[in-house]
């Protein structure tokens, strides 16, 4: 099949940035979104041009990796899909399709369609974690679980960081991720000792990086590519309003 | 490692306040509109309320504070917010596509910007009595009655009150159910009752809003 791309060039953070259009003949409906750049990136590089550079790492669609506004939808057409699964089969021979990168104060771009993601990092390390003792291990049935939090929390802990919420979200708001990981913890009773605190240091964090407001539009849901809810959001916001109203430690 | 303070939390704050400030101000529209439906019992029933209200001047300036709050706090959370927002997306997408957010949704400030402007001139209208003095100016102070019987029967004043009620309807359809989501009151067995509580009030309170101004204006109550 041939395509017609628009495609997002920008030589670094500091550059304005342009869009610039290949035509691709050749493409086979099997490959992936990524697959097809890459054949660009051949016949680009075989012309002596620059390559697009995109972010990519498993091409399995579980590593968060990939992050691309195609045709201004996150991860493209498909539903629960990254850009990594989604097969060109999925496109009309001779679609247009214009490429950019994830859009966010907090998600600077690098190059191209390549962004810097590591805000997400930053929040991780402000308490998306649990504290315990390294040591032997213990019994796999010493800590109980029930099956609906066991479920709930492997739903939220599904959340592969990629920032596919912060991209669609109208006003880059990371609440989707946060309360993904806010609640994977606080379901799991080794996680529920350290809630108060973690809820306040993620949020802190998520705002220090500049991320934008919930206006609960649900359009990050609509776009995650692990179905993440936004049930969750509710669950962070009564977290976080337990927390802020309640803890005694500072 | 945990438990560090942080000093910073902006967003999350404006929200919970423009929710509480919202669940006042839908509750306000709720008592406001079984007031104004006392117009169809008659000129005595709704004129007796409006002198009845007066008479607990405490109560009523209470009253009035708790919305004036609640309206400057709404709104200044919206501003903050769409600030903060804004900033948090210096540069748009070149194509963007909503999958699955609604146009209530989307268009949170245009819509409550309206009904601000319509909230001052209503005020204008009705409490001050600055816009319309010529038409009220032989009518007795506290007969609100005759006051709605003469201002609905001019077709740009009923025009922009219908035009501002479906907007506050576009407002709340979003606005109800959102309060719920950000106050964190959402539970799988109860979200679907919420969304459809949130957005059939919304319609209920337009719907009851709009039979005063269209009822006099097509002559139903004369």
């Amino acid at each position: 099949m041939k395509l017609k791309l628009k495609v997002w060039r920008q030589k670094n953070a500091g550059d304005k940035g342009r869009f610039e259009n290949y035509s691709i003949d050749e493409v086979s409906a099997d490959m992936s979104f990524l697959e097809m750049l890459d054949l660009v990136n051949e016949q680009l590089l075989a012309q002596g041009k620059d390559a697009i550079a995109f972010d990519h790492d498993c091409r399995e669609g579980i590593c968060g990796a990939c992050s691309l506004m195609i045709n201004g939808i996150a991860h493209g057409p498909e539903a629960a899909t990254t850009a990594c699964q989604l097969h060109m089969r999925h496109f009309e021979d001779g679609s247009e399709l214009c490429i950019e990168p994830w859009r966010a104060a907090a998600f600077p771009i690098v190059k191209d369609l390549v962004t810097d993601r590591s805000a997400f990092d930053r929040i991780i390390q402000a308490g998306g974690f649990i504290s315990t003792n390294t040591g032997g291990a213990q019994d796999a049935n010493n800590v109980l679980v029930s099956k609906t939090d066991s479920d709930k929390a492997m739903d939220a802990a599904a959340c592969i960081g990629c920032g596919a919420c912060v991209a669609a979200c109208k006003n880059a708001s990371a609440m989707l991720f946060v309360s993904a990981k806010v609640a994977h913890l606080a379901l799991l009773p080794q996680g529920k000792l350290e809630r108060s605190q973690r809820v306040l240091a993620m949020v802190g964090q998520m705002e220090r990086e500049g991320f934008g407001g919930c206006t609960n539009t649900l359009e990050c849901e609509a776009v995650c590519p692990k179905s993440i809810s936004v049930t969750n959001i509710a669950m962070l916001n009564r977290e976080f309003i337990k927390a802020a109203l309640l803890t005694e430690e500072s | 490692m945990l438990g560090q303070k942080s000093t910073v939390r902006l967003t999350l704050g404006y929200k919970l306040l423009m929710a509480a400030t919202g669940l006042i101000l839908v509750g306000f529209l709720l008592a406001h509109l079984c007031g104004n439906l006392l117009l169809f019992a008659g000129a005595e029933a709704i004129n007796q309320y409006a002198l009845k209200l007066r008479e607990y001047p405490l109560l009523l300036w209470l009253a009035r504070g708790v919305l004036l709050l609640s309206v400057c706090g709404h709104i200044y959370a919206g501003i903050k917010l769409s600030l903060l927002n804004k900033k948090a997306r210096p540069q748009a997408y070149a194509k963007a596509k909503r999958v699955k957010a609604g146009f209530a949704s989307q268009s949170m400030l245009l819509s409550g910007l309206i009904v601000l402007f319509f909230i001052v001139y209503h005020l204008a209208h009705f409490t001050f009595k600055w816009t319309h003095r010529a038409m009220f100016q032989f009518l007795d102070e506290h007969d609100v009655y005759s006051m709605v019987l003469l201002s609905f029967k001019s077709p740009w004043v009923t025009g922009f009150y219908v035009l501002s009620v479906i907007l506050l309807m576009v407002h709340l359809y979003h606005g109800i159910r959102s309060i719920f989501q950000t106050l964190g009151l959402n539970h799988p067995k109860y979200n679907l009752a919420i969304k459809i509580f949130g957005q059939s009030l919304s319609v209920l309170l337009a719907f009851g809003f709009l039979t005063l101004p269209l009822s006099v204006f097509f002559k139903f109550l004369e």
